[in-house]
């Protein structure tokens, strides 16, 4: 027998459930006085070097947390165990086929482990990729870029949506450059073109360049809150 | 690989909307400022959708242009390449107007 078929208009977000998560967490985070960033970059950029800095440089003034993402290993978190610091790690792993990104729902996973209201700032160091992690929020406050001179100049056209995203760029492992061909000019200027203006530091976890100048940032951002 | 999870959600919200029924066609649309990989969602939604009511659904995508509106001279255009920029003045600063739709516009269901 022909079965007919009968159009249901359905108009879904796709992703209507992940940002109500989102929404869900932020409130959690909001209740608790806790300021999130959704930290993320290609994998070996620099989030965790740069992480070890801000935590030396913050250790004392504001009480930190961490929540890392990654597909496998606790590598990350075992790095950062000397801070003394809550810290949670979601491996992506049970995922289908092992996520290449955080979602609402693996963040709210590892929230019961945190202790939000001893936390002024929780770093979610994500799970290291260009593309997966930009279209999923989170529940962050602010997301931070993580990009490493070595990457070249015109990641941000080839990736916009992560590069439009960010609401700060912390451009690492300047202390290479005059290794490089990078044109730091040429990559500010691809930045410019898909995030007009969009805030800059230009750092080196390795030496601890521009470690200050990031820190005050997230200082005058926990201010306005 | 997040079209993974995106064809995830795909089939979960096509389950729910069927009410019972068979789903024969799933209607996306798909903005063009999403990265989303068309091939690579059929894959993941045709997998995922084994032993549910949309199993053997077609999955068909209507890619949606970017829009938008420039800041600095007002002018509305189609922003056909990245850099995005208005293609009156070449502005880069933008309020996107279209393109980051990802949404399940309609179904197909066999009828009761």
């Amino acid at each position: 027998m022909h079965r007919t078929a009968v159009k249901k208009v359905v108009l879904e977000n796709v992703l209507d459930a992940n940002d109500t998560l989102a929404r869900a967490n932020r409130d959690v985070f909001d209740r608790a006085g806790t300021y999130t960033i959704n930290m993320m970059s290609s994998p070996g950029a620099g989030k965790t070097a740069l992480l070890e800095r801000t935590l030396e440089q913050l250790r004392g003034r504001l009480r930190l947390g961490v929540l890392e993402g990654d597909v496998q290993t606790t590598l990350d978190a075992d790095r950062l165990a000397r801070f003394h610091i809550p810290l949670v790690q979601v491996n992506t792993d049970p995922g289908f086929g092992g996520e290449c990104h955080l979602d609402a729902n693996m963040v709210r996973s590892g929230l019961s482990e945190l202790p939000l209201d001893d936390i002024d700032i929780l770093v979610i160091e994500n799970v290291g990729n260009l593309v997966c992690p930009a279209e999923f929020r989170v529940g962050e406050d602010v997301r931070v870029m993580v990009y490493s001179v070595t990457e070249g100049e015109e990641k941000p056209l080839k990736y916009p949506l992560m590069f439009r995203s960010a609401d700060l760029v912390l451009v690492n492992k300047v202390d290479l450059l005059e290794h490089l061909d990078f044109d730091l000019e040429r990559f500010l200027g691809n930045l410019d073109a898909v995030n007009p203006g969009v805030g800059r530091v230009l750092t080196s976890a390795r030496t601890g360049k521009g470690v200050n100048e990031w820190c005050e940032w997230l200082g005058q951002r926990l201010e306005r809150v | 690989m997040h079209e993974l999870s995106i064809a995830e959600s795909v089939v979960t919200i096509a389950s729910r909307q069927a009410d019972g029924r068979r789903v024969t066609k799933v209607q996306m649309k798909v903005g063009y400022l999403r990265q989303v990989v068309p091939s690579a969602l059929a894959f993941g939604f045709g997998l995922l959708a084994e032993g549910t009511p949309v199993e053997g659904a077609e999955l068909e995508m209507e890619q949606v242009p970017a829009e938008g509106r420039c800041r600095g001279c007002g002018v509305e255009s189609r922003l056909v390449s990245v850099p995005l920029r208005c293609e009156d003045c070449g502005g880069f600063d933008l309020e996107i107007l279209k393109g980051e739709e990802l949404m399940v516009e309609s179904l197909e269901l066999e009828e009761a």
